[in-house]
């Protein structure tokens, strides 16, 4: 009987020796195949005595399970070394930069303008778009500006021929939605405008975001609260706001509003007023029972505050570097 | 308009400095641009005189000059060429102070110049900021007292303010309304100059007459005979002039400004002998001519109104006087017109001549029609005080009922609150109104009538009123809140894509987006478009933006030619807006859809694609475009030409067989043309199309395996691959899946003029497997229809 602790420490160190998954499989058919030499000693079995055959086999069999399960480890383990080794081979540098195409990018104009209508969509106001090649009635005479006013001076408009014009602000679209909706009305109209006047901080074309709300008792605080918020929350800055009187020949008031963004001076960043009531009259709503205020702003003054561009002109030159900068 | 803080001053005296003013009225509504002080901050200059002045030994350019201050007499070494005998000037004495353009002071020390000594410096304009002048030092005049402090003398302890009026507020176009204004913001009194109604010496007067009293309703003249020419206008009326930007001419000029900025009353002033028979404010006749001041001459059309005597016109009516019958330093008798014309007769007409003046400004935006009989009043007195002379009675044309009626408004305390949201007491809206010059009656509970004085005639209606009570209590001191509204929903079709999804896809496909101007150069509008002839504006800015776009493809091209000039290899573009179809008599404008790529495939990189971009790259693209409202078998794609694509890789878009779109290469003459690195793909597609999707239906799926069979065709290389897909859907029955193609293939083992092309067609039965037999019955129908169609053969 010693044999077979002999038998079984020689197969666990063939076991131990052995360095592939095949030299494993060899020990094992070596000492647990059918002529294995544990399982030969379990034929030896037939030479002992009735009372000691079931001891012996038992020891027989218990070298024979050592034996597997130390074979089983050490398949575990070559196995996992393979593993290990193969995947250190398929190691890759992942700081490569990624395949593929890359990201392009928004206008810094229509961030801007997305910007300001999501503020305006989430209080209710829907957008409004109109032509752009607009007639003298809707961009001047409904907005209370007949031909002779002088505030035409101020609007230096590019003409088709004496009744059509690229329009000057965006106020036609209010205009036009006037003329089809009855109030309540809530809109922002944003879009192209044109004025006749090229240098370094005019563009011949540039994009306005002009708003109007007509509804029964809309006052000069909604005005003014409206706005206030609206430039709080477009800086995401507690920015000092101000007031002006001015004067647009379609609201009376008429008011210009400057911001002060903590270094004591103020600019100016919108246009607005309280509905003329002649406006009202043009496009049919009786200005007794409505009130309303619109406003506009110019976008790439905006954009120009917002992100620190310093130029109007890149707007419009279209140049990749300046471009990506917002992407 | 600039005027002189210390001539306001003069009106209105309210206790705050410059800035203050400057602030408050900035603050109603009267817009400051800049505040200037009208001299450098100096001390311890005088008026000197200049006793002698010999040449300097020792230097060509410079002088010797004995210069007396009052006390004592200096020798001050000068190099400007009017330093003379005799002349009274601008004395800095050692120990003056001088600023100089750097900030910094510099103090005047006694100094030899070229050997000889100088105790002092004789100073020109810019030396002492009040011009830029450095002509020659100071003239002052004969009379100047020597020894005062020039400070003092010139009054420089001012300044300019320049105030940008808008448009509705010409009554603040002088120092009285100015005055007015501030007075009623301060609360604090305004004394107006003095006129007192001179006394006629002399009979003689000159007829009038009123051919158009819509356009002139007034006109008052005056004759003032034996004038002295020769006179001098006063130093403190030509400094005053100087400080609102106007000029001293002569005193008879000089008198008709000096009121016009009092009193914001334009005039004019005739030279007596040079007008026959009388004066007639008539319409000009079409073509008729006059050579206004300036010595130009404008030929006249008849909307234009103009001041003529009996024989032809003398001037353009409240724009412009006349050359040949102005006051000159001959004049010995002169007219004096004073005229309130109709802002709209006035309006426009100026510009319309290219003519800009400070009548026509105000007329344009009117004039107190009440304001005549003061301002010739006015302008007589002061007259008479410079060049003497003898005036004769005012008269006056007037046609009543053409002149502006005077208003009285209504004004409610009910709108009042509704405007501003606040209660302003009853005793708050009197005294405002009060102070503004306003007639305030109530005239029932809660209601006043307001009587308008004839210089407020921007004042019509009750919201006027309204804005003056919040611009005078302040808009900062009125109340603050938000609108309140109904929570109702907002219709939302799910079936439409937004233009927001349709940029964020392209931008994820690698696309910046552009921005380009509207207007482009008419003949690069043609080249990328022969079937509309595009809008030009009438007034275009330059050339290069002169007709509006048909198409955005050349700002898009334009910006291609601007990057790759910039070394930018790789270039993915696009733009969304409005392009403008000249259709027969109508404008289409419509929105589209326009991209641009051209170079690499992929940017540089250890693993891209090193392959340059193709037809079939941008056509990726607009698919994916086309995709996004779910109903992309809607669309097609048809080879056909267009003259801004290469006539081989050019398709039309089309949805259920109606073009809204173009694609293709860019044609290789203008990529030429543009000195462009090509190739160059563009896409441009109607907007509305991309929007307008669908709802997504559920079909339900088969639990049955799907059965494929691969094709490999052979057929002519010009047989579009979309009619191959037309007849094998047509022909591969209702259970026909999906056709794919997976390959197509020219070169070796395939004859030239042929292609090989590779078809994957699945099909499934929704309630069976299909078998063997069934399909390959199907198969060979496809097999048969493509070779009597188009001559297709299996490849072996």
């Amino acid at each position: 009987m010693e044999n077979i602790q002999t038998l079984l420490a020689e197969g666990k160190q063939a076991a131990e020796q052995a360095t592939s998954a095949q030299d494993l499989d060899q020990v094992r058919v070596q000492y647990l195949g059918k002529k294995g030499h544990l399982t030969q000693l379990l034929k030896g079995l037939g030479a002992l005595s009735a009372e000691e055959r079931p001891q012996a086999g038992a020891k027989i069999n218990e070298a024979k399970q050592a034996l597997q399960d130390v074979l089983n480890v050490r398949k575990a383990n070559l196995e996992s070394a393979a593993l290990e080794a193969k995947l250190a081979e398929e190691t890759i540098d992942v700081t490569l930069p990624g395949r593929g195409e890359s990201l392009g990018g928004l206008h810094p104009v229509t961030k801007t303008l997305q910007r300001i209508e999501e503020f305006f969509a989430r209080i209710g106001y829907s957008v409004a778009e109109g032509p752009e090649i607009e007639d003298d009635y809707h961009n001047f005479e409904a907005l209370n500006i007949p031909s002779h006013h002088p505030a035409r001076a101020m609007h230096d408009t590019f003409y088709f021929n004496a009744n059509t014009l690229l329009r000057t602000h965006t106020s036609g679209v209010q205009v036009r939605t006037m003329e089809s909706e009855k109030p309540p009305i809530r809109i922002i109209c944003p879009g192209r405008v044109y004025r006749c006047d090229y240098d370094q901080t005019h563009s011949p074309m540039f994009h306005q975001v002009e708003g109007l709300i007509v509804d029964k008792d809309i006052s000069f605080a909604d005005l003014k609260g409206t706005l206030e918020q609206f430039l709080r929350e477009f800086f995401e800055e507690d920015v000092k706001v101000r007031f002006r009187p001015s004067y647009f020949p379609f609201t009376e008031p008429s008011i210009e509003v400057d911001i002060d963004r903590g270094d004591g001076k103020w600019m100016e960043v919108l246009g607005c007023g309280i509905v003329h009531p002649k406006v009202f009259e043009y496009s049919g709503i009786d200005p007794e029972q409505y009130t309303g205020f619109a406003f506009g702003m110019g976008v790439e003054r905006l954009a120009m505050l917002r992100y620190g561009v310093n130029d109007l002109r890149l707007f419009f030159e279209n140049d990749l570097r300046f471009l990506g900068q917002f992407n | 308009m600039k005027f002189s803080e210390n001539w306001l001053r003069e009106l209105v005296n309210p206790d705050i400095d410059t800035q203050g003013i400057a602030d408050q009225i900035t603050m109603a509504g009267l817009e400051v641009d800049e505040v200037l002080p009208v001299a450098g901050q100096f001390s311890g200059v005088v008026v000197g005189e200049i006793l002698t002045a010999e040449p300097h030994p020792n230097a060509d350019k410079l002088q010797v000059c004995q210069v007396a201050d009052g006390s004592e007499q200096f020798q001050v070494v000068c190099g400007a060429p009017n330093a003379r005998a005799g002349l009274k000037t601008a004395f800095a004495k050692v120990g003056a102070v001088l600023g100089s353009p750097d900030g910094k002071d510099f103090k005047i020390k006694k100094a030899k110049l070229r050997q000889v000594e100088s105790f002092g410096m004789l100073c020109a304009e810019d030396e002492l900021s009040i011009s830029e002048d450095h002509g020659g030092i100071m003239e002052l005049a004969a009379d100047a007292p020597v020894g005062t402090c020039l400070r003092e003398y010139l009054d420089l302890d001012d300044s300019v303010i320049d105030v940008d009026l808008t448009p509705n507020r010409g009554d603040c176009l002088s120092i009285a309304g100015l005055a007015r204004e501030v007075g009623v913001l301060n609360k604090a009194p305004v004394t107006y100059v003095d006129v007192e109604p001179v006394v006629p010496t002399i009979d003689d007067s000159f007829p009038v007459s009123l051919e158009d009293p819509e356009g002139c309703p007034r006109y008052l003249g005056r004759v003032i005979r034996n004038v002295d020419m020769s006179a001098k206008s006063p130093l403190w009326m030509v400094e005053k002039l100087r400080r609102c930007g106007v000029r001293s001419i002569d005193p008879v000029v000089d008198v008709t400004n000096y009121v016009l900025l009092e009193l914001g009353q334009p005039m004019h002033a005739f030279d007596l002998n040079k007008l026959n028979g009388g004066i007639v404010v008539r319409k000009a006749k079409q073509g008729e001519k006059v050579t206004l001041l300036d010595g130009n001459e404008a030929e006249l059309n008849d909307k234009t109104l103009v001041i003529a005597d009996s024989e032809k016109a003398v001037a353009m009516a409240g724009i412009f006087g006349g050359e040949e019958t102005g006051v000159t330093a001959e004049s010995k008798d002169i007219f004096l017109e004073c005229a309130y014309f109709n802002p709209i007769t006035i309006a426009g007409r100026a510009r319309s001549y290219g003519l800009h003046t400070d009548a026509s400004h105000r007329y344009e935006r009117g004039v107190d029609w009440q304001l005549q009989h003061r301002a010739t009043e006015r302008a007589t007195q002061l007259l008479l005080d410079i060049v003497g002379g003898e005036a004769g009675p005012v008269s006056e044309a007037v046609a009543e009922d053409s002149l502006p009626a005077s208003s009285t408004v209504t004004l409610r305390q009910s709108k009042v609150n509704q405007v501003l949201a606040f209660e302003m007491p009853a005793a708050e809206i009197e005294e405002i109104m009060t102070r503004l010059g306003m007639i305030i009656e109530r005239s029932g509970e809660g209601e006043w009538t307001v009587a308008v004085p004839s210089y407020r005639f921007d004042i019509s209606i009750e919201v006027d009123l309204i804005e003056e009570l919040a611009r005078v209590y302040g808009y900062n001191n009125l109340p603050v809140k938000v609108p309140t509204a109904e929570l109702n929903m907002i219709a939302h079709d799910e079936s439409k894509v937004t233009l927001k999804t349709v940029r964020s896809q392209l931008v994820g496909r690698g696309y910046q987006e552009a921005v380009t101007y509207s207007f482009i150069e008419k003949g690069l509008s043609a080249q990328f478009d022969d079937k509309h002839v595009a809008k030009a504006l009438a007034n275009p800015i330059s050339a290069e933006m002169a007709v509006m776009r048909t198409t955005i493809w050349p700002g898009l091209v334009k910006a291609l030619q601007y990057n790759q000039n910039r070394q930018q290899s790789r270039v993915r573009l696009f733009e969304t807006g409005q392009r403008f179809l000249p259709e027969g008599d109508q404008l289409i404008q419509e929105n589209v859809v326009a991209g641009l790529i051209c170079g690499p495939r992929q940017s540089e990189g250890w693993s891209a694609d090193a392959g340059t971009v193709d037809f079939y790259d941008l056509k990726g693209d607009v698919e994916s475009l086309l995709a996004l409202g779910g109903c992309a078998d809607q669309f097609s794609f048809a080879a056909e030409r267009h003259v801004a694509l290469h006539p081989g890789q050019s398709a039309a878009i089309l949805r259920n067989g109606e073009t809204v779109g173009y694609m293709g290469a860019l044609h290789p003459e203008l990529v030429k043309s543009m000195g462009l690195t090509g190739p160059v793909f563009l896409f441009e597609i109607v907007q509305s199309v991309l929007l307008d999707g669908q709802l997504p239906r559920f079909d339900s799926l088969s639990k049955f395996p799907e059965s494929r069979r691969d094709l490999a065709l052979l057929v002519d290389e010009s047989v579009a691959f979309e009619s191959i897909r037309a007849v094998a859907k047509k022909q591969g029955g209702e259970f026909l899946k999906a056709v794919t193609l997976f390959d197509v293939y020219q070169g070796k083992g395939v004859e030239p003029g042929q292609k090989s092309i590779a078809l994957g067609l699945t099909w499934q039965h929704p309630s069976r497997t299909l078998n063997d037999e069934e399909i390959n019955e199907v198969i060979d129908f496809v097999v048969s229809a493509l070779k009597n169609e188009y001559g297709a053969t299996l490849r072996e």
